[in-house]
């Protein structure tokens, strides 16, 4: 009897319809989606998020981070280079680095006191030669076999993604040229880490993609703008995207928000109303940027979100827990060059974004109304026709034809296509 | 203690008491009134505390802001329906100076969905400047630090 290679089995869950206009409810659910997702997805051949170099500006700096659900460690070695490795000690499997962030020559796991340098190479074992009458390892025993898993590193501007697979395109071709160009007008300056924001939100990861894939919502969900006279409808939009349409940029092209307040608005007849704001200095800032952008949203696959809403800028990281539940974290930055009034006005404008956002507490909570309802009938699809079903993203930027996009792709790698 | 401070002390629990109520009661709309017209009020997560000046997740600097932004919950915004509890203890007082408290306290919020289930859903200190004026405590200045800096699913209510 020969020995064959066995058959991959055919998944019994299915996929998003050929035009990505259709998606079973059981992607959201189903725990061996989200397994077959850590394997053909984070640790495919895609690059992942995970910090930014000015987190870890010093050498031996380090934070902990994650690839999907795997916990990991970035880390800056003497010579300045960036490492990435698993955070699961070679020996028994105990979590290394305790620490959320830091700065440290070795890692050393508390169990055993195995110790891992800046690169992730195991440099000490206790007793390996052994005492009299205990323990020790074999004379061929060889460190270099026994290292923390290491992840492929590279960054572009600051900004450090990690890859599990040695098949992953390089970095500038994986993002490509609008997304590089969305990368770098946000990046063009040294960026100074102002703090982190974090939310749990019971829903699956892929809900908060789509999420920000979704200019559709945005008006009808968030109404802060149009409550307090700030939004108008007829504000121009652009957009671009990879050739592989994995990933979405877009922006907006603002009025004065103040003028808007004056203007009128001609937001949501639900949102109407004639309230301005008591203390409008919350909105009171300078433009980062010469090119009349308010907002941009760059969304790069598969767990990275980038944004610049007036002066707030940061990165949000998708951190998948369960088929139920993601982590969204926000590092929230500015510029090293800002003065103390730019700090103040970032920190204040900080209102309008994260877990409290005015303009943005609304979405986890539309995710987690999905999840909640969508316990049953997984066979049962959403529905993204918005816009009609043309692929055209550069004309689309109000429909759904960017989550199609997403889920044409997101099949793509899992072998639903 | 004397007479005076623990009347001050009192003074103090019952306006953190206060807080609390007219948060649980729905009466947003008179939680600005308990600060004074240029207070502030901040919501930092734990973990920001290392950097100065410490990322705020929620953040008024005056009696208007914190009216803004009780006007954007009622007419904007869209959260998780729910009833909060607010249980303050551990009410200290650090320092007392010209009528001015710095006071340190703990703060539990308990969140309880239309289906009557209750989750913890943060935790943390109350860091409070409280000034005595026209024969009446108000904050001048009240950061909550939230232990529970992972907020689930998102804050609405100020904590």
């Amino acid at each position: 009897m020969s020995h064959e290679a066995p058959a991959v089995a055919s998944p019994s869950f299915a996929g998003p319809s050929r035009d990505g206009s259709r998606v079973p409810f059981e992607l959201f659910t189903r725990a061996d989606v989200f397994a077959r997702e850590q394997e053909a997805i984070f640790r495919g051949p895609v690059w992942n998020y995970v910090a930014l170099e000015a987190e870890l500006p010093e050498p031996c700096d380090f934070k902990t981070s994650f690839v999907g659900d795997t916990p990991i460690i970035v880390s800056r070695a003497e010579d300045g280079s960036l490492h990435a490795f698993v955070n699961r000690c070679a020996h028994r499997g105990a979590t290394v680095q305790r620490q959320a962030c830091g700065n440290a020559r070795q890692h050393r796991c508390v169990y055993h006191q195995w110790a891992y340098n800046a690169r992730g190479e195991l440099v000490g074992v206790p007793y390996r030669r052994g005492v009299p009458g205990m323990g020790g390892y074999a004379a061929d025993f060889d460190p270099k076999a026994h290292g923390l898993a290491r992840l492929q590193v590279a960054s572009h501007k600051g900004v450090i993604f990690a890859s599990f697979s040695a098949d992953t395109a390089p970095l500038e071709d994986y993002l490509d040229e609008p997304l590089i160009a969305a990368i770098d007008r946000l990046f063009s300056r040294p960026v100074k880490v102002l703090g982190h924001m974090r939310q749990r939100v019971r829903g699956n990861w892929k809900l908060y993609s789509e999420n920000t894939r979704d200019p559709y919502h945005a008006a009808l969900l968030h109404g802060f703008h149009a409550t307090f006279g700030l939004y108008r409808t007829n504000q121009k939009r652009k957009g671009g995207s990879d050739r592989a349409r994995a990933h979405s940029t877009g922006v907006t092209f603002g009025d004065d928000w103040r003028q808007a307040s004056q203007s009128g608005n001609i937001g949501q007849d639900k949102f109407v109303t004639n309230y301005s704001l008591a203390a409008p200095s919350l909105l009171e800032g300078r433009p980062d940027f010469n090119d009349g952008v308010t907002v941009s949203i760059t969304s790069i696959f598969p767990c990275l979100v980038i944004q610049q809403i007036m002066n707030t800028l940061a990165t949000r990281h998708i951190r998948p827990k369960a088929a139920d539940e993601f982590e969204l974290y926000w590092t929230y930055f500015g510029y090293q060059d800002d003065d103390e009034q730019m700090t103040a006005c970032r920190l204040k404008q900080a209102n309008l974004v994260g877990p409290a956002g005015l303009i943005s507490m609304e979405d986890s909570e539309a995710i987690e109304l999905i999840q909640r309802a969508i316990v049953r009938d997984g066979r049962e699809d959403s529905f993204l026709e918005f816009g009609g079903l043309h692929a055209d993203l550069d004309q689309d930027r109000q429909g759904e034809a960017t989550i199609r996009a997403f889920w044409r792709y997101y099949a793509g790698l899992m072998g639903l296509a | 203690m004397t007479g005076t401070a623990s009347q001050a002390y009192d003074a103090i629990r019952a306006l953190e008491y206060r807080y609390a109520r007219l948060l649980d009661e729905d009466r947003l709309e008179e939680w600005p009134n308990l600060f004074v017209e240029r207070g502030v009020y901040k919501v930092i997560p734990r973990e920001n505390l290392d950097r100065q000046p410490a990322l705020p997740i929620f953040f008024c600097d005056s009696q208007a802001m914190m009216m803004d932004r009780v006007k954007s919950l009622r007419e904007a915004n869209v959260y998780n329906l729910h009833y909060s509890r607010h249980v303050v203890s551990n009410i200290e007082i650090l320092s007392a100076r010209d009528g001015i408290f710095e006071v340190a306290a703990c703060y539990t919020v308990y969140q309880t969905d239309l289906e009557g289930q209750t989750r913890l859903f943060s935790v943390g200190q109350y860091r409070d400047v409280i000034a005595n004026g026209a024969g009446e405590l108000r904050f001048q200045e009240k950061i909550a630090v939230c232990d529970t800096f992972n907020i689930p699913n998102l804050l609405a209510i100020p904590l």
